[in-house]
């Protein structure tokens, strides 16, 4: 094979790897507006909170540790422990159960009937509430997230495609990163795990049955509520894998809060409502971008990376409003 | 709950409900009561309350005045989930099924009552909740074989013709093995095959389960045949209670058919 074939695969993967990532983020909006109609504008926000907290535990860090030295002049900052990642993750998960079920009761439970407008407007209201909060809780500082997640390019896939160039070129084998592919494998158990609970369960079924139908679901006994909490629990467990894995890859920082931007086109791409159109949209996107970077971005000076989803977006919108596979819009006049 | 209520006691009583939205009256001062075992209509022009008075009996309108007594009991603030595991199921006069799922998922929801693994359980599929899912899961195909809609399990609802659909509905009411069944208008927009299929699964449902039914349809002709009383509303008041013969000869509510002019 010659290089220029073997450079394109490699993008491709690096696309399919990076569109993994976006999917997650994706993932996490469409769960929440297919339960209860509402954008989650706080997704991302979630997804920095629970990397936060995720590291904050890892460490022994003590929570509100800057104001409760302010008010008491005292100097505590650490537990004195370090936990095993595992237990670290475990009690984030419960972390973000406890805050679903506050949302559900402080936010969410005033709000029902209301328009959707002003359902999103409140978690706006929540999304910069969370950041200060996690701020308040952890510090704003730039922390490195380690849960032992291997990191760097996979050496031996670059010796493995060596050989696979013709003869006399020039090939150093293919850059993947190794934490690119765990981040591809994990969100990929986690999709096969969520439709698997989606289908099988009782639970799983409440959940596609509000998507559905309101009333109707109100009507065989199934509570919104405690649904909305569910969802709500799903949504904060993908918005932390989605958390960990940007925050091993770029630190935990307040930009993480920003990927929730990147999920947008993805969703426009795959519909608002659509589990396997989040994961669709993700891959074509990610290897949309890099593609174009590699084909056309030299011509016009790169760096399309940054616009280019959101140019495709914008076609999507123009052609077809309702994505690849989101419920078609018809009007009945 | 309902289990001491012997087959011919009052099951549910209306007393003197009044609803209404902002200014509009939809029920004034309404009273009646359903027996345990018996078919009840609800019937009446359009528009005269009777969707209304089914939406308080399963919860979702709260009257602003009035009690609803359910097995004996005052209910209190109850919501349409909470009533829902009390034993009353219903269908909807616009189709309320769940679209995007199969036959057999919409019906399977109707056993949501009668599930209680917990979570972890269900996340892993073990122990009660598999026990649970095949359990219920062979009640529902009882329930399928019943409504003869094998060929259609796994369908998904949305594609099917109305009919089917109504009958779907039907199901995954009957799935929650109810006390008190509440059917919306199951016959509207049905052939006259199709409308003597229904009558005949309403008839089977109440000889074979034992179950109360209250039903509002507009075919006169099916709701004098298959009904044991008859509740008569007229612009959101009650104008007759009693047997088809009794409502046959009520002049009130020929007058509110055929139309007298108001003086």
């Amino acid at each position: 094979m010659s290089p220029d074939v073997l450079y394109t695969i490699e993008v491709i993967l690096n696309g399919l790897m990076a569109g993994v990532m976006y999917a997650l983020v994706a993932l996490g909006f469409v769960l929440i507006f297919k339960a209860s109609g509402i954008f989650n504008y706080a997704q991302g926000v979630m997804a920095l909170f629970a990397a936060m907290t995720l590291v904050g535990i890892q460490n022994g860090q003590v929570p509100f540790s800057h104001l409760i030295n302010a008010i008491f002049g005292t100097h505590i900052h650490h537990f004195g422990w370090q936990l095993p990642a595992i237990v670290a993750i475990l009690l984030t998960v419960v972390v973000m159960i406890i805050f679903a079920i506050l949302v559900e009761r402080l936010v969410l439970k005033h709000l029902v009937n209301q328009e959707p407008i002003i359902l999103f407007m409140a978690t706006i209201g929540l999304a910069y509430f969370m950041e200060g909060f996690g701020d308040l809780m952890w510090g704003s500082e730039i922390k490195t997230l380690d849960v032992g997640l291997p990191q760097g390019a996979s050496l031996a896939l670059e010796e493995y495609t060596l050989k696979w160039a013709a003869e006399g070129t020039e090939y150093y084998g293919m850059y993947l990163d190794k934490l690119d592919m765990v981040a591809a494998l994990v969100a990929l158990g986690l999709v096969i795990v969520l439709s698997l609970f989606s289908q099988y369960t009782k639970t799983g079924r409440a959940l596609r049955a509000v998507a559905d139908d309101h009333q109707a679901a109100l009507s065989v006994g199934i509570s919104l509520r405690k649904i909305w909490v569910i969802t709500w629990c799903i949504a904060g467990v993908v918005a932390m894998v989605a958390g960990v894995m940007w925050g091993s890859k770029s630190g935990v920082q307040f930009s993480l809060s920003l990927i929730a931007l990147k999920a947008l086109p993805v969703l426009i791409l795959g519909g608002f409502t659509s589990i396997p159109g989040a994961i669709i949209g993700g891959l074509i996107i990610g290897v949309g971008e890099k593609l174009f970077e590699y084909s056309i971005g030299p011509m016009i000076g790169g760096a399309t990376e940054n616009w280019f989803a959101y140019v495709l977006a914008l076609f999507f919108l123009v052609f077809r409003p309702q994505g690849l596979f989101g419920d078609k819009i018809i009007e009945r006049v | 709950m309902a289990s001491g209520i012997e087959p011919g006691a009052e099951l549910l009583r209306i007393e003197n409900i009044s609803l209404s939205f902002g200014g509009v009256k939809a029920l004034t001062d309404v009273s009646f009561n359903i027996k345990r075992g018996e078919v009840r209509a609800i019937i009446g022009p359009n528009g005269a309350g009777k969707s209304s008075m089914l939406n308080v009996i399963n919860g979702f309108y709260h009257p602003q005045v009035g009690e609803v007594w359910y097995c004996g009991e005052k209910r209190k603030g109850a919501k349409p989930h909470q009533i829902a595991h009390q034993g009353i199921a219903r269908t909807f006069q616009n189709i309320a099924l769940f679209k995007g799922m199969s036959t057999l998922d919409n019906i399977m929801t109707g056993r949501s009552t009668h599930m209680a693994a917990n979570m972890l359980s269900q996340a892993i599929w073990r122990g009660t909740a598999e026990k649970e899912e095949i359990k219920n899961r062979r009640y529902v195909e009882e329930i399928i074989d019943f409504l003869e809609i094998q060929s259609i399990r796994k369908t998904p609802v949305g594609r099917l013709p109305y009919g089917l659909q109504k009958r779907v509905e039907l199901g995954r009411a009957l799935a929650a093995e109810p006390v008190l069944l509440l059917l919306d208008e199951p016959m509207a927009g049905m052939n006259v095959e199709e409308k003597e299929d229904m009558s005949r699964f309403i008839l089977d449902v109440q000889s074979e389960f034992g179950t109360t039914i209250a039903i509002i349809e507009h075919d006169m002709g099916v709701v004098m045949d298959i009904s044991d009383r008859l509740v008569v509303l007229d612009y959101g008041k009650k104008i007759g209670d009693g047997t088809p013969e009794e409502i046959r000869n009520n002049q009130a509510v020929i007058d509110a058919y055929l139309g007298v002019p108001h003086e």
